[in-house]
């Protein structure tokens, strides 16, 4: 005769007590366990949410679609492609994904130059972070920067481009400053988080330690409202003491500036 | 001086010694990006044979990294130890992977050995030796080291519990804790990756951990893993640190842009020391690696990043650490693209480590943009739990909030525990016991057995916020 079943109920007894402390964590405590595996249900929840990781990693981002919505809102749009040629090239390559293809290479070269701002806009690792971020920010972002009496280049958007593509777009705009708006690398809890990287004096071969970031712009998180005023600050700081990155950091004092994210450098 | 094989009369020549191991290392994406992988299968057969015949002693007379201008190639050879060495110096590298293997080659052996092996031997023979290579050989070696407890006896698996939250708040990081704890995770080290690296925050963080662990009585260590130079300050303002961590990488120039030398290690290998906060043994240190973090700051001259990953162990086993582990999948896919490149180089990275008397653990983990997923976490720990894995790192969930990777989950090492028959250290099983969340037989009960978890919970729900 077989066993009885076992009793669950003190399980769950200590599931619902540690479950209260939920409040203080993002962190996926108090799961409960079907003996030494996860229960179906908290299981499956991954899944989805490493999907939803999956498919912002790799999602095509309709740029063409993304310009069109900019030049309704009266910016003007260049677009152009890193010299990775594709999503698996672009993950194997982050030095590819550093440098303009040579047909945008030829593009903005053909710009006017000069601008005190150049703005970039990268898929990087979250396509979704651009497709639903981009607009409502750069919406807070421009009047903030028209009100400072900045000349802002052309908006540039780059495909398969990491932070760094935004040191040749700008060095070639001849601007003084860039920010790179770009798709963070997707966690489990966020699939959707934009960052905004700014450097001073852009020019091939910048260190990452010159550049200064406001990340985890999303809804859920950093509002674009919020998110533009943050860059603002930076910006004018930046122009104040001619410098990006850990200098500014240390003139700013006690209050640094995020150091830059790692995975899309 | 080249390296050469013939295969149906086709001359394969490699000009040097770093070309000869980069063509021979297994494939993967960041040999590639560093332009130093073999560009066929057949070139990468060909630079393992002409690499099975060499003489293990080359490696003796061949600098990789310049001498004059590297501290890690000082220490490489300075160190080498010509006695111990000796059982294997007559030997190639493909007569000494049979040497491994043999089973008349004990833990004894390979114990006595691992001074006179260099982190070049080590890389190259593991670069012709198959994944059940890796394993049976990393069984066989024994690295046993102790501070509040004992890590690394024959079939224990360690762990660390790591309990991280975004923004460091005590009451998170607490609740995280207290969950592991009940899964019987921690018994390696209470390990947190702060936010930030401000000494407030590492200060706030290595008390709240000492409180806890203080509380409930476990027999484990804790740590912040906040800049070594950051817990020197901390130790001097009289900070309860358990153990010192550090990234290490195999080469000067990269340990520069980690912003450490073997000098700023030493001097906190002496504070630790001194704090004497140890029960049943004195590893204060605790160092992580991972290939490719040479590569990323330029560091790598030209030389393969296993091989580079495996010089970081000669800076770990100088200071006689408690616990080391591999990043291995946190890197990210410009260096091992997809699970069967991860799972290999954990298997190597922990070889490597072993051989050479490091208490090697892996964080089996990935990022969202590698061709990974649980299922290859799942059998990247079946393969290094066979292995005898020294330890592994576990968070709530498989989630790792902070940092936004999967690492492995708590039930994970409940699977390995009853699955695979590993137990946490002896003393940290006793209080498990002890505390109701485990039998005599490590076997973990429910929870609800044990008094202890109201009053904790009651505890963190009245602590401070921040």
């Amino acid at each position: 005769m077989p066993d009885d079943p076992p009793d669950q109920s003190d399980q769950l007894a200590v599931t619902d007590k540690l479950a209260r402390l939920r409040r203080f964590t993002s962190a996926r405590i108090a799961l409960g366990r079907a003996g030494s595996g996860q229960l179906t249900a908290t299981g499956l929840r991954f899944m989805l949410d490493h999907a939803r990781a999956r498919d912002a990693v790799h999602a095509t981002l309709d740029f063409d679609s993304i310009g069109q919505s900019l030049r309704e809102r009266d910016w003007s749009v260049v677009h152009v492609r890193s010299a990775a040629a594709d999503r698996a090239e672009y993950l194997r390559r982050p030095d590819l994904g550093r440098r303009l293809s040579p047909s945008g290479h030829l593009v903005i070269v053909g710009q006017p130059c000069c601008y005190d701002i150049a703005i970039v806009a990268a898929d990087g690792l979250s396509t979704s972070a651009i497709a639903i971020n981009l607009l409502p920010l750069l919406d807070h972002l421009r009047p903030l920067l028209l009100a400072q009496s900045l000349a802002i280049g052309p908006l540039v958007l780059a495909e398969q481009g990491r932070v760094a593509i935004g040191d040749e777009i700008g060095e070639l705009l001849g601007a003084k400053l860039v920010v790179v708006l770009i798709g963070e690398r997707p966690g489990l809890s966020a699939a959707d988080s934009l960052g905004a990287y700014i450097t001073w004096r852009p020019r091939i071969g910048m260190m990452d330690s010159s550049r200064n970031c406001v990340s985890n712009i999303r809804p859920a998180g950093l509002s674009p409202e919020d998110a533009a005023m943050q860059i603002v600050s930076v910006i004018e700081l930046a122009f104040k003491h001619a410098v990006t990155g850990v200098q500014l950091n240390d003139l700013r004092g006690a209050d640094p500036i995020r150091a830059v994210n790692f995975d899309t450098k | 001086m080249s390296y050469h094989t013939t295969i149906n009369g086709t001359r394969w020549s490699f000009h040097d010694l770093k070309t000869l191991l980069a063509k021979a290392s297994p494939a993967r994406s960041g040999d590639a990006l560093a332009g130093v992988a073999a560009q066929s299968a057949i070139e990468r057969v060909a630079a393992q044979m002409a690499l099975a015949d060499l003489p293990l002693k080359t490696f003796l007379n061949v600098d990789l990294v310049p001498y004059e201008e590297d501290e890690v190639s000082r220490l490489i050879l300075d160190s080498h130890d010509l006695t111990a060495f000796e059982p294997v110096s007559h030997l190639t590298v493909g007569e000494f992977r049979e040497w491994l293997l043999d089973t008349r080659t004990t833990t004894s052996h390979l114990t006595a050995l691992a001074p006179g092996l260099t982190p070049e031997m080590a890389a190259a023979v593991s670069k012709i030796m198959r994944v059940q290579d890796l394993i049976v050989v990393a069984a066989k070696c024994s690295v046993i080291t102790a501070f509040r407890n004992t890590i690394g006896s024959v079939g224990r698996l360690s762990t660390r519990l790591q309990p991280n939250h975004p923004t460091d708040d005590s009451r998170g990081i607490a609740a995280s804790l207290l969950d592991g704890l009940l899964f019987g995770v921690g018994d390696a080290v209470i390990g947190v990756n702060p936010a930030t690296d401000s000494l407030q925050d590492y200060m706030r963080i290595v008390g709240l951990l000492d409180n806890v662990r203080e509380r409930l009585d476990v027999p484990t260590q804790t740590c912040c893993l906040g800049h070594v130079t950051t817990a020197i300050r901390a130790i001097n303002l009289g900070a309860p640190v358990d153990l010192v961590f550090q990234s290490i990488a195999g080469s000067e120039k990269a340990n520069r842009g980690f912003g450490i030398s073997l000098s700023v290690l030493a001097e906190a290998n002496d504070a630790a020391l001194s704090l004497a906060r140890g029960t049943v043994g004195h590893n204060v240190m605790y160092f992580e690696t991972g290939q490719g973090s040479a590569l990323s700051a330029d560091a790598h001259f030209g030389i393969d990043q296993q091989t580079m990953e495996a010089r970081a162990y000669a800076i770990a086993r100088r200071f006689k650490p408690l616990l080391v582990n591999t990043v291995v999948g946190f890197i990210g896919p410009e260096y091992l693209y997809n699970g069967k490149e991860i799972t290999r180089a954990g298997l190597e990275d922990h070889f490597c480590g072993k051989l050479l008397g490091v208490p090697m653990g892996c964080d089996v983990c990935y990022t969202n943009h590698a061709e990974a997923d649980q299922d290859d976490m799942d059998a990247l720990l079946t393969l290094l739990s066979a292995a005898g894995v020294t330890f592994v790192i576990a968070v709530p969930g498989a989630d790792d909030v902070m940092l936004n990777y999967q690492s492995l989950a708590f039930h994970d090492i409940l699977y390995a525990r009853q699955t695979l028959g590993r137990r946490c250290a002896p003393e940290f099983e006793d209080w498990l016991e002890r505390m109701g969340l485990a039998d005599v037989d490590g076997r973990l009960l429910e929870p609800a057995a044990s008094g202890a978890i109201g009053p904790a919970i009651a505890l963190i729900e009245t602590m401070k916020a921040g």
